[in-house]
């Protein structure tokens, strides 16, 4: 099996870190992955995004054309990436920043206010964690403690305060994954 | 029969290739002498340049290299990272070294690289067939200037020395000539300095030596050299421009 | 060892430094400059030299100097600045220094884009700079492969005395792949490397009387001497063309209706296009060719099975390869071209589309 990902969003919302991590945890987890990122100004506070396979077999292609799923945490990555979800796919989208959302009905659609939660919990930085919790949750491509596992390995002496936050938005994502019609 | 000159011991028996009259061959014995002075034979290596002097790495009895036009001071650099128990010279014309090799000279010198430079000035191309260098006189006809170098048009010869002063970096920078045996004494003397420091890894160390052309100035050897010191040495003034190991700054 | 998520530009970094690498001279260029700024982390760490040069004229030259006395040395560039590097590459040729270059190629001519592109084909494997020569020319499609390159690279340039190029993309430089390390090479070894170079390299001399005077040059004024010193050159290429052939074989039988060829990362994605069309029933074969000089001309011949219709070539540019495969085939059957250019990257989909339409031509 494979999974094709693309995460977009604003630079600086930490999308490329998203599919990062995924791809970290899919190697972890013994599967095939691959991490190609849009690079060069965009980089620069412009829209960012990546794509992120992870598969049991061999890689052939890193670029995604089709995705089988799409974080979007802002309005012009829906508009730019969302016509070529493959059908029956799932879209995951922040929709404090999404005000148009999306208008397919033949895709999975998981709208939720990502920034509103991620301050709630207490970190506008813990975003893309949301974002890695609903998209775990909803796919079951990654286990949760292989996630967890990653970041206190990277994290715990670093910043033990934000591992905890971390850890409760990608909680807190599994949930909004789970609660979702 | 008693030897009272020969040969230094740094210097092969390939005969050099240069014209009667030019000034090259001794620039090669001064450097050559300095080094059998300081016992690095064994230890030296050298860099030839193209212009006239490209066949140095012929003439210097130690492993040598041949560089692409202007960038002794890179190849140089490559070599004394890469065996920093080596000494590095390297040789380089007007041309050359101020011209097509302005980058590399400024930046070898900037990084305080240990390495020594000969940089030999005689305001002209020569291997080329005499066309304008970056140090060419105002007025000055070469095949390229026929009608004089027009300072408002290519602007003024560069003083390479007077350049690489205004850098931190470099220990030892100056400037002498060959046109006298009273100044190829005092030149002698600043090619020794330059490897000694450079035996002791001081840092950079760049001697300027102020030459002739006959063939190509079109005046026979030993008057080109009144003409250089009469036209160059007002322009190219000699003097010692850096010397950390003297407190000259 | 573990598997590592690294990208392209770092992983072949780390590898060149584990296979002996300890000299590294480069200039920033996107996009390959994470390269550059790992070996600014990493060289100090292994005692090694790194050292940003003023521009990319004086990096490549800094490498012939290095070369010249022996040493494991490393330079890395984009397309323009490999463009610049050229004039010290054909020096480095003509006076048999082993180097290994790094181009990470974006899209050209002149500044292009910073995406990625194969528009450097013709510069690597048909000269780029001056005069008679052949660099050998490796071209990765993964990030692992991207890596192992690099120590393979360092042992052919060591073997042949020759640089050898790693011809990438910016995607395989910023892409990010599980990739697995050799075990690096000890102080001792890396110490006793140059060894094999001590009767030609620039080093201090030790035989007392019997001093060495060893020229790195690639200067011969009588043209009889450099008429020999290049068909010299010219037989030892000839040694590399018979043993240095590297090519992958993808789907490839006797059932293939077309056969595909492309490199790097432009193989990629016909890989993908192949598998899709394998669903349908069809039948497509892929020659990669991994090393693209020497390139495997008879290898691609033998690979045209008895029931292919066209040999398909898909590259980033606008038919560079395509030449050489051109050559190979020699009129056994129509080749046809389909590639994009500007540093936009075919998807599968696309590549699908035209091998969709060629199986029913």
């Amino acid at each position: 099996m494979t999974t094709e990902l693309i995460c977009a969003g604003f630079g600086g919302q930490g999308v490329l870190t998203i599919g990062k991590f995924i791809a970290k945890a899919g190697m972890k987890e013994g599967k095939n992955v691959s991490w190609l990122p849009s690079y060069g100004p965009e980089m620069r506070g412009g829209t960012a995004n990546v794509s992120t396979v992870v598969s049991d077999e061999e890689i052939a292609s890193p670029i995604v054309s089709f995705p089988d799923v799409l974080v979007a945490l802002n309005q012009p990555s829906i508009d730019k990436f969302a016509p070529s979800i493959r059908p029956g796919g799932i879209l995951i989208l922040n929709t404090n920043m999404c005000p148009h959302g999306c208008k397919r009905d033949d895709i999975v659609q998981i709208a939720a206010p990502l920034v509103d939660i991620a301050k709630e919990i207490g970190d506008p930085m813990v975003l893309n964690m949301l974002a890695i919790g609903v998209l775990i949750g909803k796919t079951g491509l990654i286990k949760y403690e292989t996630m967890e596992e990653d970041l206190t390995s990277y994290m715990k002496s670093r910043n033990p305060e934000l591992l905890k936050l971390n850890l409760e938005a990608i909680k807190r994502g599994i949930d909004i994954a789970k609660n979702a019609k | 029969m008693e030897i009272i000159a020969t040969r230094p011991e740094a210097l092969t028996d390939v005969p050099f290739t240069y014209c009667p009259g030019c000034l090259h061959g001794v620039a090669h014995r001064l450097i050559a002498e300095a080094i059998d002075e300081q016992g690095l034979i064994n230890k030296m290596t050298g860099v030839a340049p193209v212009g006239c002097s490209v066949f140095a790495y012929k003439f210097f009895n130690m492993d040598m290299a041949q560089a692409a036009h202007g960038r002794a001071p890179a190849v140089a650099t490559g070599m004394k990272r890469a065996r920093p128990e080596m000494h590095v010279f390297t040789y380089q014309g007007d041309g050359d070294l101020a011209a097509i090799g302005t980058a590399e000279i400024v930046h070898a010198a900037n990084r305080g690289e240990q390495i020594s430079v000969f940089f030999v000035n005689n305001a002209i191309y020569g291997m080329t067939g005499g066309q304008m260098a970056p140090t060419t006189l105002p007025e000055m006809k070469t095949t390229t200037s026929p009608y004089g170098r027009k300072t408002d048009d290519v602007g003024f010869p560069i003083r390479v020395c007077e350049l690489l002063s205004t850098l931190v970096a470099p220990y030892y920078i100056e400037r002498v000539s060959l046109l006298s045996p009273g100044e190829i004494i005092k030149a002698k003397k600043a090619v020794s300095k330059a490897i000694q420091y450079n035996k002791e890894g001081r840092g950079f160390t760049f001697v300027e030596l102020v030459s002739t052309c006959p063939t190509n100035w079109g005046i026979d050897p030993i008057k080109s050299r009144d003409w250089a010191k009469e036209n160059m040495l007002p322009f190219f003034k000699p003097g010692c421009f850096r010397d950390k190991g003297e407190g000259v700054e | 060892m573990a598997k590592i998520l690294m990208k392209g530009n770092e992983a072949v970094a780390e590898a060149a430094i584990r296979s002996g690498c300890r000299l590294y001279f480069a200039y920033p260029i996107t996009p390959q400059s994470e390269l550059i700024e790992y070996m600014a982390r990493m060289m100090p760490k292994v005692n090694g030299t790194f050292l940003q040069a003023e521009s990319e004229v004086a990096a490549i030259n800094m490498v012939y100097g290095a070369a010249g006395c022996g040493k494991r040395v490393m330079t890395s560039s984009s397309s323009p600045g490999v463009s610049l590097k050229m004039e010290g590459v054909s020096y480095i040729a003509g006076a048999q220094l082993p180097c290994v270059i790094i181009n990470v190629q974006r899209g050209g001519p002149g500044l292009g884009d910073i995406q990625p592109a194969q528009g450097d084909y013709f510069q690597a494997t048909k000269g780029g700079g001056h005069g008679d020569y052949r660099l050998i020319v490796m071209a990765p499609s993964s990030v692992q492969e991207f890596a192992d390159m690099a120590s393979e690279a360092f042992d052919l340039a060591d073997k042949y005395r020759n640089p050898v190029m790693i011809l990438a993309d910016g995607m395989l430089g910023q892409m990010m792949e599980p990739v697995e390390f050799k075990t690096a090479r000890t102080d001792e070894e890396i110490a006793d490397m140059w060894l094999q170079h001590k009767s030609w390299c620039i080093q201090p001399n030790e035989d007392g009387d019997k001093k060495h005077h060893h020229e790195i040059n690639s200067l011969e004024i009588d043209p009889l001497v450099l008429e020999q010193h290049v068909n010299k050159l010219y037989e030892k290429y000839a040694e590399i063309e018979k043993n240095e052939i590297s090519y992958e074989k993808f789907n490839v039988s006797d059932d293939n209706e077309i056969l595909c060829v492309a490199w790097g990362t432009a193989s990629r994605v016909v890989k993908s296009a192949i598998n899709e069309i394998k669903v349908s029933g069809k039948s497509v074969g892929l020659i990669r060719p991994i090393n693209v000089w020497p390139f495997p001309y008879e290898e691609l011949k033998k690979a045209i099975g008895p029931k292919v219709k066209k040999v398909y070539v898909f590259e980033l540019n606008t038919g560079q390869m395509l030449d050489d495969v051109k050559i190979a085939v020699a009129g056994k059957v129509p080749v046809d071209f389909w590639g994009k250019v500007g540093g936009v990257v075919f998807t599968p989909a696309e590549i699908l589309e035209k091998l969709e339409l060629a199986l029913k031509e």
